[in-house]
């Protein structure tokens, strides 16, 4: 107990020391919270728009100017020539084109069918999707809208569908966003830190001068582990404030019981940096190891694009993914206030893998090559 | 009491791959004599040190050292060595104080012991002045002698010095040997490598490395005799030859 607690003395001098590491670990949680709950944003906004209006009239000139006032699109330019807006896309300044044909008003106002056409950048075939839905609600109310002022009953729409979003009835996505982000700050510095740790002392060779001492490899993981474990906890709180306080995430779990996941989370991440750490020779490897392992962790959690619509091997792999399971109860606990009962799975899970995982590490460090 | 050994190596052998860094190496060590295992770089002097340290396996034959199997015990070998290796390594983001109570704690000394301890070597070094002072702000020769002192905290049976005295000046070689006289004077048992063949004549009992394997074993007298050298340069160029 006593060479544990020496080791967890030293760890925390060494880090208190590092002129570097401090205000790391104050500034990176904040700035990551703030920089990245803003831009990582999937509404679709300032969408270049070019119209192509055929028509001239009174009528298509109120849908241009309704499409206009949106806060979605940016009416970048109006002409009659179609080639003009097709050449702005070409020039990446365009998004979408709106094409509204000749006798677009004639037609409308005589009550017969008439036809417009979108044609959208799709390379993000995601923003694309978006973007034209966006422009088809407005031109259905917009269809609507006159329907209803020129007196034509047959445009009524016979369905009326209601609707309620749960858990964020103002589809704040930062909601969704902000609890996720603070899964991988705390994945990030708890992997970082201890895949550098130990490596880091094979290469000033003080590794040697422990490994000749009676020092236990259980009372030399464990006392690793410790001070990781108490700064990712620490770093987990600033960013549990700024989430609450800055960004107004509801919280409607138990602190506890996020708490108490975070942990045993950070125990499992610890471990895996632990692994890395002893098979490699260099921090450079260890560094390569990590990113590697964090890049598809963070892009197969589900933090950014839902899990589901993975195909289903995909989904498969993700079941070996720690961050999965974190992003899910984090999110689950603090958006619907999820009792233990609804993350009992994940919590026995992520508390296997953290036992296995670190009996792995301390198998594996050798205190004899 | 004097012929109690306390290292015993029989045909210990260390092969990497298809390259034998160790070749069949048979000697002992006597408790309380200052053992000199000289040869030139890469003669298989570290590879040897850390076999019967504990911290690298053997691929052949056995030894003891304090009486303990380099294989089976060795965390039972580990309390009753020292070791300082070629590579510094004491925490140099530890002050000096810091150093001495981190491996002080890891060897098991009470706080109190490591308190004594710390008074002692900062006493005997005169490190008054620098003792909060980080490692890493303290010259090399120091350095050494502060590796040294914390190499021997828990009072071992034998300490193992790794090259000690490569990078330091005269002055602060001679330092350092005072330093190891007064360890074998407080009965313990030294297992020094160098490539300095000088320092033989600081030695008890030498062995000569080369390629592995051991050329020649012997009190300095007797090798120069046997050699029919004046210094052990000459005894070191005839083997090498």
């Amino acid at each position: 107990m006593r060479r544990i607690l020496l080791i967890v003395q030293k760890e925390f001098i060494q880090i208190w020391r590092d002129k570097t590491m401090k205000p790391l670990l104050i500034a990176m949680p904040i700035i990551q919270l703030a920089i990245l709950s803003y831009t990582a944003d999937f509404t679709v906004k300032n969408i270049n728009l070019f119209v192509q209006d055929q028509d001239h009239s009174a009528l298509s000139q109120k849908l241009i100017d309704k499409i206009g006032a949106s806060d979605n699109f940016n009416l970048q330019a109006v002409s009659p020539v179609y080639n003009d807006g097709f050449n702005q896309i070409q020039k990446n300044n365009i998004d979408v084109i709106l094409s509204i044909p000749e006798h677009f008003s004639r037609d409308f106002n005589s009550g017969r069918k008439t036809a417009l056409f979108i044609a959208a950048d799709a390379i993000n075939s995601t923003k694309a999707g978006i973007s034209m839905n966006y422009l088809q609600n407005i031109i259905k109310n917009f269809g609507e809208e006159q329907a209803v002022e020129k007196g034509f009953s047959g445009l009524n729409p016979g369905i009326i569908v209601s609707k309620r979003n749960w858990y964020n009835p103002n589809l704040n996505y930062k909601f969704f966003m902000v609890p996720g982000i603070m899964t991988l700050l705390v994945t990030m510095i708890a992997l970082f830190l201890s895949g550098m740790n130990i490596v880091r002392e094979k290469e000033i060779g003080t590794i040697e001068q422990l490994n000749v001492t009676p020092i236990k490899k259980y009372q030399f993981i464990i006392g690793k582990l410790l001070p990781f474990l108490i700064i990712g906890l620490f770093e987990f709180t600033i960013g549990l404030a700024v989430a609450l306080l800055w960004f107004r995430v509801p919280f409607l779990g138990s602190i506890g019981l996020i708490y108490l996941f975070t942990a045993v989370y950070l125990v499992l991440i610890l471990g895996i940096g632990m692994f890395i750490s002893t098979i490699t020779d260099t921090q450079q490897q260890a560094l390569f190891l990590s990113w590697f392992f964090s890049v598809i962790f963070i892009l197969m959690s589900g933090l950014f694009t839902p899990i589901e619509s993975m195909p289903v091997w995909a989904q498969k792999i993700t079941l070996f993914n720690p961050i999965r399971y974190y992003v899910e109860v984090i999110r689950l606990v603090m958006l619907k206030g999820s009792a233990f009962s609804s993350i009992k799975l994940n919590f026995l899970i992520i508390s296997v893998a953290a036992v296995v995982v670190n009996l792995l590490a301390m198998l594996n460090y050798r205190k004899t090559a | 009491m004097t012929e109690e050994k306390v290292i015993v190596a029989n045909n210990l052998t260390r092969t990497f791959g298809k390259f034998t860094a160790v070749d069949h190496i048979s000697f002992d060590v006597r408790r309380g004599e200052i053992f000199g295992f000289l040869g030139a770089n890469g003669a298989g002097k570290t590879t040897a040190t850390k076999m019967l340290t504990g911290i690298l396996s053997s691929s052949g034959g056995y030894a003891t050292v304090a009486g303990f199997d380099i294989k089976k015990h060795r965390n039972r070998l580990k309390k009753n060595i020292g070791y300082m290796s070629q590579k510094f390594s004491l925490y140099e983001d530890l002050t000096l104080k810091e150093n001495i109570r981190f491996y002080g704690g890891i060897y098991g000394l009470s706080k109190k012991e490591t308190a004594a301890k710390t008074g002692e070597i900062v006493e005997r070094l005169d490190l008054k002045q620098i003792e909060n002072t980080l490692i890493s702000e303290i010259p090399l020769g120091w350095k050494q002698k502060i590796a040294f002192s914390v190499a021997i905290i828990h009072s071992p049976k034998i300490v193992f010095l790794d090259e000690p005295t490569s990078g330091v000046d005269p002055i602060t070689r001679r330092q350092f040997w005072n330093l190891i006289y007064e360890a074998a004077e407080n009965g313990i048992t030294v297992f020094v490598t160098t490539h300095y063949m000088d320092e033989a004549e600081y030695c008890d009992r030498i062995s000569m490395m080369t390629e592995g394997k051991i050329a020649a074993l012997g009190s300095l007298h007797e090798l120069l005799t046997k050699y029919n050298s004046k210094s052990m340069d000459e005894v070191f160029i005839k083997l090498a030859r």
